[in-house]
């Protein structure tokens, strides 16, 4: 399984998912620049944290149309199993390639530590390796996360089953029903405010994050088993 | 020509910067302070005479970049 990290202007998470992808589930990773024409090569696009462009207008803004963006569209109407972490969330609502969009902590604080999950949706690309219900751990840092969504949106979202992650207890930015993370309608594309890649080795604080990797390997296996046994 | 764009943020969407100024204001004892709500404003120079194209193409730059239409509004005004 071939996996490809893309790197904008003003990324910072871009070697920790890199990093991830070797040590979680040890599959070929790329750093790819904003700049590339063609994914057509790689199963798998992480869009990484950061600030993209530096944040400039509004988180993802700019980033929506870097030329890589008509790919990452691509290969979402390919079926193809793309992560938006933090900043990458934001540019995947930009590009309305998932739903909502992420404005400023109701707090006006860059919120960054350990936040206690809730994995609404086990049957994503990037989640089947965890169980309905199930609480994990996985850092959060951001500003600008609190989830916004119309209300015929989210009950769109409820219905469809979109809603991936909630944040458990306190709610950390204000996101509207606690929304930590949302799925594209297919379960292809995922967002979500915290962070993995951060939290994939007991060292880290917590290995709840690794399992994101090791779900979208079944997943990717699960699609070209079935092609390969024929 | 000259177009000067205002970005709002929607009034069903929380505007967090807006309440902490609104508080600021009380603080300084500006009580007839209702509520606040902050936006962008920007200017625009566009290298056209056609005002009705102006006003076609802004229409376009607002929905695709300069504005988020899911959390934010938005109107122009068109100067020369």
């Amino acid at each position: 399984m071939k996996f490809a990290v893309i790197v904008f202007p003003g990324s910072n998470c871009d070697i920790d998912c890199y990093k991830a992808v070797e040590d979680t589930v040890g599959q070929s990773v790329d750093y790819v620049f904003h700049t590339a024409t063609d994914l057509s090569a790689y199963d798998a696009i992480l869009i990484p944290g950061g600030f993209s462009y530096g944040d400039y207008l509004r988180c993802g803004a700019i980033a929506q149309f870097a030329p890589v963006m008509t790919e990452v569209r691509k290969a979402a109407e390919e079926g193809k199993f793309i992560l938006g972490i933090c900043n990458g969330f934001q540019i995947l609502t930009e590009a309305g390639l998932l739903p909502g969009a992420l404005i400023r902590n109701n707090s006006l604080k860059f919120r960054c530590h350990q936040v206690d999950l809730i994995v609404e949706n086990p049957k994503t690309a990037f989640t089947n390796a965890y169980a309905q219900g199930e609480a994990i751990q996985i850092p959060i840092a951001h500003g600008e996360g609190s989830y916004y969504v119309a209300d015929e949106t989210l009950a769109s979202l409820k219905a469809n089953n979109q809603i991936v992650f909630r944040y458990a207890g306190d709610n950390p930015n204000g996101s509207v029903d606690n929304i930590a993370g949302v799925s594209n309608e297919a379960g292809n594309v995922v967002g979500l405010m915290p962070h993995p890649e951060r939290a994939v080795a007991e060292i880290l604080g917590s290995a709840d994050g690794a399992r994101m990797f090791t779900s979208v390997l079944n997943a990717w296996r699960e699609r070209n088993g079935a092609a390969s046994i024929r | 020509m000259k177009a000067k764009v205002y970005v709002t943020i929607k009034q069903n969407v929380l505007d967090p910067q807006g309440n902490a100024v609104q508080g600021a204001l009380h603080t300084l004892g500006f009580n007839e302070v209702g509520k606040v709500r902050i936006g962008k404003y920007l200017e625009v120079e566009l290298d056209t005479n056609d005002r009705a194209q102006a006003e076609e193409r802004l229409t376009v730059m607002c929905e695709k970049l300069l504005a988020n239409t899911v959390v934010e509004d938005y109107r122009f005004e068109l100067e020369g």
